[in-house]
């Protein structure tokens, strides 16, 4: 384990140990927050007992299903939109403004448009993710040096083959921050949704216990929706780290 | 069919005029320009910066088309498309970062749809000719500038081409390893007995690499002057302490100075009118 | 360039942003007619009620509400944001310490912690301000941090050749080095700050924007709150709009 990666343990568990100090000692008091090792405790016997299993079997699958649609549209719109110079000088403004709109107000519209089912909430997040995807796909096909693009054409690649064969490999490292951004957005899109007008999944979960006082059911959920967050994102860091390695020497 | 008579790649009347984008005008870049090379020839060309240099490479190649006069290679008309059997190597890093040495090498072959065991043989061929051996499952990023250049070299090289274009293919380089790189050019050229035709912009690597120098003047580059080196085939870097050598120098200094200096002039006429 | 093409380019870009926009409003009515009352108004109506909210005093004191928690959040996100970029920014090890961990919390479904925020602040203008900080602040952090990181070491000797002081680096090499990329921070920060607000407002108060939205929600009040939301999706496009030419200004001087 390096440096760098003990110093971050050291942070985190820092963090709880203090955390955990304060509560027990009285300092913050339990109606604020409880101790973590009691969210803890209480999240064990949540899993155990599988009484979240129904609200996470849904969050998890409407995260999934926007994730992939956010990926695969975002793409292909950020492929479209970097074609067209015309369009991409109108749609830089809107994208740098994209997400200071609370799209998810727009959850009674997309309830009318679908029905009461998962779909408005895979919309909102696919509402979060796509855009992620479509600004990391325009910003590594800008990057990508323009020395490659002749070299495919020295060696009379098509189009499609030079967007397979090269555009793609050379962008890769901005597609994956896209799909990092897209996994994230994606979870809060859904996971808000479910908190702010949803009926049913964790987020809601989240937001039922804080209306009825459950503190320990609250925080313990908060710790789950943190905790799964932060490793999503820790994997997805390795795996790059270890694909781009070799790569990034220079 | 290709006459006999042809040369391997002929330039007639080429010019390049670019249009800016604002309608405020366009930049005449190039020409005309007049060039024959016979086949097994090595030609290089040298101006002052800005003075078409690439702008002629890739027309040649057929990346660029000129906007009046022909190209054609062995005959045959190139348009908006290179042909087979011309090979380029570019001024920047064109290594694929995400592929291995010998991947990056066996590229183009792939493309070819060539037998398995022949683009291995192939690549290993061209591996140990360019002295990649040691790092032929190394990726790009761990080798340094010289090496990497030597590896698109070889990928253009396993191509069998019977034209090589060279755009600054050292221009990153530091001057000992680029007389060194100019000895493996040599080298590759006897092997392969094909035509080449190599950009630059020193002096001394165009005189001592061709048995014809092309000096162009400053912006639209056409050719001042197609000047015989008369060296021959075996020549090395060695050359440059020949006498000859100094002399044939010396007369292309005289002559691209003063466009040198144009080049330079226009420079500052630009910053002083500011942006 | 001449005076003529820039002005030819202008009126190109405007029609072509006539055209998208013609294209928004066909796509809207043509879901005001699919989907009718219940969830949306259609666009002209929308424009009208905007209009007349415009013109009401209730509606300039929510939105007043909502300027002052936006400015303060923007202010504390801000000077906090820079503050803990430039320290980590300096401090290599720290930065490359804080890096994943503030990636993480900055992918964090930050509305389910709505709760804690509102059990620490309570409800009202901290819990508001504190929201806001939360979503901007730490692109400020991340884009200050990499701003320092990136300054180019030969200006750093140019500075030391020429015998500046520390203060005299500080405001002509480092301070002009790393705006740019702070404004673009700052930029992203100000976007996201904004949401937290209104979301912040949505829960925790009785006034703003926000607030306006959900009792429209809440009360099937739909075409205050579509016209709330046009006013709030139209200021934060031309905020960012302006924001961002002035970044590529910014960037383009170097």
């Amino acid at each position: 384990m390096s440096r760098v990666a003990r110093a971050q343990l050291a942070v985190v568990c820092g963090f709880f140990a203090v955390l955990e100090l304060l509560t027990r000692a009285g300092a913050i008091g339990p109606l604020t927050m409880i101790p973590p090792s009691a969210m803890a405790a209480r999240l064990w016997t949540m899993l155990m007992d599988g009484e979240i299993n129904a609200a996470m079997a849904q969050t998890f699958a409407n995260v999934a299903i926007a994730f992939a649609l956010s990926v695969g549209l975002g793409f292909a719109a950020g492929l479209t939109i970097h074609g067209l110079p015309r369009l991409r000088r109108l749609f830089d403004p809107l994208l740098a403004s994209y997400y200071a709109v609370p799209f998810f107000v727009f959850y009674p519209l997309l309830i009318a448009l679908f029905g009461l089912n998962r779909w408005p909430l895979v919309a909102i997040g696919l509402v979060f993710g796509a855009a992620a995807m479509v600004i990391a796909t325009l910003n590594g096909l800008d990057r990508v040096p323009p020395v490659l693009r002749k070299l495919a054409r020295a060696h009379g690649l098509g189009r499609a083959q030079a967007i397979l064969l090269v555009v793609l490999p050379a962008a890769a490292p901005h597609l994956f921050t896209g799909l990092k951004l897209s996994l994230a957005y994606s979870f809060i899109g859904v996971i808000a949704g479910e908190f702010i007008l949803s009926g049913s999944g964790l987020g809601h979960a989240i937001a039922d216990a804080y209306d009825s006082f459950d503190n320990p059911t609250m925080y313990a959920l908060m710790l789950f929706v943190v905790a799964l967050a932060i490793s999503l994102n820790a994997a997805l860091h390795v795996w790059e780290q270890r694909m781009m390695a070799r790569r990034s020497r220079r | 069919m290709p006459a006999t008579g042809d040369p391997r790649a002929r330039l007639s009347g080429v010019t390049k005029v670019f249009d800016t984008g604002n309608r405020q005008g366009t930049v005449h870049a190039l020409g005309p320009v007049d060039l024959d090379l016979a086949a097994g020839e090595f030609v290089t060309v040298v101006g002052p910066s800005g003075c078409g240099k690439t702008t002629l490479l890739e027309t040649l190649a057929g990346l660029t088309s000129p906007s009046a006069g022909t190209v054609a290679f062995e005959g045959k008309p190139v348009l908006g498309k290179v042909p087979r059997g011309i090979g380029i190597v570019f001024q920047e890093d064109a290594s694929l970062p995400w592929l291995t040495v010998w991947d990056n090498i066996a590229f183009g072959l792939r493309r070819a749809g060539l037998a398995a065991d022949e683009i291995r043989a192939r690549v290993d061929y061209a591996v140990s000719f360019m002295g990649l051996g040691a790092f032929a499952a190394a990726y790009p990023a761990q080798l340094s500038g010289g090496m990497r250049q030597r590896v698109c070299i070889a990928r253009t090289l396993v191509l069998q081409p019977r034209l090589i274009l060279l755009d600054e293919p050292f221009g990153a380089l530091d001057q000992q390893t680029r007389l060194l790189m100019g000895d493996e050019v040599l080298r590759l050229w006897r092997e392969t007995k094909a035509s080449v035709l190599l950009i630059t912009h020193a002096i001394d690597e165009a005189v001592m690499l061709a048995d014809r120098v092309g000096i162009l003047s400053a912006r639209p580059g056409r050719f001042i002057e197609l000047v015989e080196t008369g060296w021959p085939a075996s020549r090395s870097s060695r050359i440059v302490a020949e006498e000859a050598f100094g002399r044939l120098t010396a007369h292309i200094w005289s002559k691209l100075r003063v466009e040198a200096m144009k080049a330079l002039g226009r420079v500052g006429e630009v910053s002083r009118a500011g942006p | 360039m001449s005076v003529r093409d820039a002005g030819e380019r202008r009126s190109l870009r405007l029609g072509d942003a006539g055209l998208l926009l013609l294209f928004v409003v066909l796509a809207w009515q043509a879901l005001y007619e699919a989907v009718g009352e219940v969830a949306l108004t259609p666009p002209v109506a929308t424009l009208a009620n905007a209009g007349a909210l415009l013109r009401s005093p209730v509606f300039w004191g929510h939105a007043g509400a909502t300027a002052s928690a936006f400015t303060a959040s923007l202010a504390i996100g801000a000077a906090a944001g820079v503050a803990a970029g430039l320290a980590l920014g300096f401090r290599r090890f720290s930065g490359l310490v804080a890096e994943p961990i503030l990636t993480s919390l900055y992918t964090l479904p930050k509305v389910t912690l709505y709760p804690l925020v509102l059990l620490v602040f309570g409800l009202g203008l901290s819990a508001k301000i504190a929201f806001g900080v939360m979503h901007g602040v730490i692109p400020v952090i991340l884009f200050t941090m990499n701003a320092v990181r990136n300054v180019d070491p030969v200006h750093l000797k140019t500075a030391r050749a020429l015998n500046l002081t520390a203060l005299q680096t500080a405001a002509t090499i480092l301070a002009p080095a790393v705006a740019p990329e702070i404004f673009t921070g700052l930029r992203v920060g100000f976007s996201l700050t904004l949401l937290g607000v209104i979301i912040g407002e949505m829960f925790a108060s009785q006034r703003g924007l926000g607030f306006m939205i959900i009792n429209g929600i809440n009360t099937h009040n739909v075409p205050t709150m579509m016209a709330v939301i046009l006013l709030i999706v139209a200021f934060a496009v031309a905020a960012g709009t302006l924001l961002l030419v002035a970044d590529h200004k910014l960037h383009r001087r170097r």
